[in-house]
């Protein structure tokens, strides 16, 4: 590992306080050594990396106060400054379509860090500086640090820094992230930065636009609306028809709104554009003309990249590249977990403080404390074993860039249940569990597309509903029926995904992606992307397991579960043909999906199911198990991320397919076996 | 299949359906096709097109087949943009089933006036794709870069807007390989902003790199950067050839 990291404390000088003209607006102004950095840019450019690298294991990940963007924020002590470190989300533009955008430009503008850390893909330097520039438009002070520059370089990409330092009035940084270069330099930089507080280069577009600009400039700074945005910014903002900010300003003065709407109007009439238009393309044009000066490009031809890029979109090739990968990972996940889960659970026996099957005679204490141990073992037995090796895999195949070919080959198949070819990552990563792939379903635009692949995500077999599919029908009634399950739960996430499709009122935005060239994936970054995923898990599952699996144990042994099984008899046992207890067996499901083998062995006394239970039974368990209702740790993510009302809505959805399907599978089957 | 069931099949007809049956721009269409198509005997169809190519409407070699020519493809796109235009009206206004549509808006199209092509365009939102079939309706010939000028400004009156002489194609139905400047998105303005946040600005150079099957997303290049447009997105975004 190279210099920079964490809590970097290198010999030299502590950088000169300079006193400063204008600094009203900077927080931490006296403190001195107390210092926020924002790092913001584009999605994929490295900012999250960069942010592992600077803070290490103080971080506290979050959400923004009452939205349901990530927020992650750490602390670095770099030289004697305290600094807080906030990495924002991937943006491409502040035109607030989207949450994440809101998020960043208020923290920006409205928090007023230290120094914005504006990390940029190199090799993809004229669409990155289109974001740069809205930064300097926000008067952030900013530093920029041009990011993967080893990519850069292996395209043939030479980049004049200094020019572009020059150029844009903003210290400039080389980095190749990935291997720790470059970094110390960039929070040396902000210090700079915060410490002297130099002004950027006021970068200008074409001079008729500029004038509408000073015009509108004028009016505000007359109003003196003290918004707490930059007066400039406000006024491209209002010619670009920015609702929001249109809103706010008039809450203050409707004058204002008046005259811009008329200064816009008249400006596009003379154009004959619009005016977001026309500023966007003064923003790639100004952008443009910056690269065009600093930039150089030797074509490089690769023809190992460029193969795989061939093979891997082709027509035939580019689908068995797709079902490859996709089928890949689930395989390795199952054997390498069910390995693994197998070795800890013998692991655990030797040291099991009380029998972890439901004992008879056991006072009330030991009774929780068996539930507990059991909720503990099952996290373990779980999310070891079966969420690490797949999260690990995602991770090479996401970082390498293969994953979003497979996005791209599937896109159309996936545009049939309402969705795009991005959605097929929370899916996948519903396979593993349904936990993070719901929270992952944030890299969806709307709220529709979020919702849509949640819901076709609580019918996906994540690897506890496979637990139970192949401990009861895998062991007991034959391989082949336990895949043809497979294959049928399949079709029923198809088929829900159609019929959701429908109901929730919307139409279906597009793909829009970008195809990153492929990389050689790094193994340090993989291990650090699995176990903050896994993390996340482990905070949200194991208290749930815990404290589920006592609760559970305690209406187990004072009966209670008996008499409420009892009242679903005729669906249990008549509608589904399930033996009596099932109900029992459904409801230790709800809390975690394994359990229904689990309380299976225990009723029965034996890990013999075929005692209890007959082949079509088992296999119609198996079947309303995967389908019946999410998990409680599933509903504790469905709610927090989409409402209370939404998550009993796909709840009760869930039930009402399991009961409807559970019964028609059980009259055909008997039917016909 | 039979297009159009009228007696005397014009001209109109004929560049329609070689637009129709060609896959890319430069797709060549055979004669038997046509003849199938349109339901014609093969030789009033060879003797068609000898007059559409004498006129310039299209190239003809009687084994290879027929290509439309700029001065064709123009007459093509605007006689298929009003078919399916009137089509989405009888389908989503008049409520009429999908199945007479087609037969209804082969009746119309010949008659109905550029000004009325547009005032039905805005009053249906600017459709993109016709009910029937599902194809992409091609963009008008308006100057405009996107919808949201349409609706602004075609107050002036066709006149004062006058008209683009250039012929727009689509992202989806270009050859890969095929470069092209951005010339109009059509759509509402989230779509819009975002392909301009990505660098598709008006008179932007892009060169399509691949289609992905099975109506799959638009591989493009723009501002060295690679994107991939899902086609619902792709059939709304459309380029001058410039290769
Ligand atoms: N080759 C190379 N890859 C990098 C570099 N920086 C980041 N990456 C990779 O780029 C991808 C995106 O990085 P990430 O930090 O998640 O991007 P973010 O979306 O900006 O947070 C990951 O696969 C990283 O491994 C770099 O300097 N060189
Ligand atoms: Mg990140
Ligand atoms: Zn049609």
């Amino acid at each position: 590992m190279t210099t920079p990291t964490p809590n970097i404390d290198q010999k030299n000088k502590t950088p000169t306080s300079d006193v400063t003209k204008k600094s009203a607006k900077n927080n931490n102004d006296d403190t001195g050594k107390q210092f926020t950095f924002a790092l913001a840019g584009n999605a994929n450019v490295g900012k999250s990396v960069i942010f592992n690298q600077l803070t290490g294991s103080n971080q506290i990940i979050g959400n923004w106060p009452g939205k349901t963007v990530d927020r992650a924020e750490g602390l670095l002590f770099f030289e004697g400054y305290n600094i807080k470190v906030i990495d924002l989300p991937g943006i491409y533009s502040f035109s607030t379509f989207s949450m994440e955008e809101i998020v960043s430009r208020d923290y920006v503008a409205l928090e007023h860090p230290n120094a914005v850390i504006n990390v940029v893909d190199a090799s993809v330097l004229e669409r990155n500086l289109f974001f740069t520039l809205q930064l300097l438009e926000m008067n952030a002070p900013l530093v920029l640090v041009l990011n993967q520059v080893d990519i850069a370089k292996n395209k043939g990409i030479i980049i004049d820094k200094d020019h572009l330092s020059k150029l844009l009035g903003v210290p400039v940084v080389f980095a190749t992230a990935t291997r720790g270069e470059g970094i110390y330099e960039a929070v040396k930089e902000a210090v700079n930065l915060a410490t002297n507080k130099p002004k950027s280069n006021l970068l200008r577009y074409r001079k008729d636009l500029e004038e509408q600009i000073s015009k509108l400039q004028n009016l505000i700074e007359k109003e003196n609306l003290n918004l707490g945005y930059p007066s400039r910014w406000v006024a491209i903002k209002l010619l670009e028809g920015d609702t929001e900010i249109a809103k706010m300003v008039n809450e203050k003065s409707p004058s204002v709104i008046a005259q811009s709407r008329f200064i816009a109007a008249e400006f596009e009439k003379h154009c004959q554009e619009k005016c977001f238009t026309i500023i966007a393309s003064e923003r790639y044009a100004l952008s443009n003309s910056i690269v065009v000066s600093s930039l150089q490009q030797d074509e490089i031809w690769h023809p190992f990249t460029d193969k795989l890029d061939w093979f891997s979109t082709h027509r035939i090739f580019g689908y068995i590249t797709a079902f490859a990968v996709i089928g890949g990972l689930l395989l390795w996940t199952f054997f390498i977990g069910n390995t693994l889960s197998n070795f800890i659970s013998q692991g655990l026996n030797y040291i099991n403080p009380i029998n972890p099957l439901l004992s008879t005679s056991a006072p009330f204490l030991s009774i929780i404390l068996n539930g507990v141990w059991g909720g503990f073992e099952a996290g373990l037995t779980l999310i070891i074993p079966f969420v690490i090796p797949f999260y690990l895999l995602l991770a090479f195949i996401e970082d390498s860039g293969l994953l979003t070919r497979v996005a791209f080959m599937m896109d159309s198949a996936m545009h049939k249940i309402g969705l795009h070819g991005k959605a097929l990552i929370p899916i996948i990563l519903g396979y593993g569990c349904s936990v993070p792939a719901i929270h992952s379903c944030k890299i969806m635009e709307t709220r529709r597309e979020r919702l849509l692949a949640a819901f076709a995500i609580t019918f996906a077999p994540c690897s506890a509903r496979t637990i139970v599919l192949f401990g009861m029908v895998g062991l007991f009634v034959g391989i082949h029926w336990a895949l043809l399950l497979y294959v049928v739960n399949l079709a029923i996430i198809f088929a829900m995904g159609k019929i959701a499709m429908k109901a929730v009122p919307g139409k279906s935005t597009g793909l829009i992606m970008e195809m990153s060239s492929f990389k050689r994936p790094s193994l340090k970054i993989a291990l650090k992307q699995t176990w903050t995923r896994t993390k996340s898990i482990i905070y949200l599952v194991f208290p749930i397991y815990i404290i589920g699996s006592a609760l559970i144990q305690l209406l187990y042994f004072y009966d209670i579960l008996t008499p409420i099984s009892n009242a679903f008899y005729p669906i249990t046992v008549i509608w589904l043909g399930l033996p009596a207890f099932a109900g029992i067996l459904l409801l230790l499901g709800a809390v975690r999906k394994e359990l229904i083998i689990l309380g299976a062995t225990a009723i029965l006394g034996t890990t013999n199911l075929l005692v209890g239970f007959t082949s079509i039974q088992l296999v119609i368990m198996a079947l309303v198990a995967m389908l019946y209702i999410p998990c409680v740790s599933t509903m504790a993510t469905l709610g927090k991320e989409f409402g209370w009302k939404t998550a009993t809505l796909i709840s009760i959805a869930n039930i009402c397919t399991a009961l409807i399907i559970g019964g028609i599978a059980f009259q055909t089957l008997n039917f016909f076996v | 299949m039979v297009l159009c069931d009228n007696m005397q099949k014009s001209a109109q007809d004929y560049l329609k359906t070689i637009y129709s049956l060609s896959k890319n721009e430069e797709g060549i269409v055979n004669t038997t096709d046509i003849s199938q198509k349109l339901d014609v005997t093969p030789a009033s169809v060879t003797e068609m097109l000898k007059k559409l190519s004498e006129e310039g409407y299209i190239k003809y070699s009687p084994y290879h087949g027929s290509t439309l020519t700029e001065k064709g493809l123009k007459e093509a796109q605007k006689v298929t943009r009003k078919h399916r235009l009137l089509e989405s009206f009888l389908s989503n206004v008049l409520r009429i089933g999908n199945d007479k549509v087609h037969q209804e808006a082969c009746q119309m199209e010949h008659t109905l006036s550029d000004e009325a092509e547009e005032s039905l365009c805005r009053l249906l939102n600017h459709p993109d794709t016709c009910p029937d079939d599902g194809k992409t309706i091609p963009a008008c010939d308006l100057p405009f870069s996107n919808c949201e000028e349409c609706v602004q400004l075609h107050k002036k009156g066709l006149e004062q807007v006058g008209k683009r002489d250039k012929n727009l194609v689509s992202i989806k139905d270009l050859k890969n390989g095929t470069y092209g400047k951005i010339s109009f998105i059509r759509g509402e303005h989230k779509v819009l902003q975002r392909l301009l946040d990505m660098g598709l600005t008006p008179g932007t150079q892009i060169q399509v790199i691949k289609v992905a099957p099975l109506d799959g997303p638009v591989e493009i290049s723009v501002r060295s950067s690679k994107l991939a447009i899902g086609q619902n997105i792709a059939c709304n975004v459309f380029v001058e050839i410039t290769n």
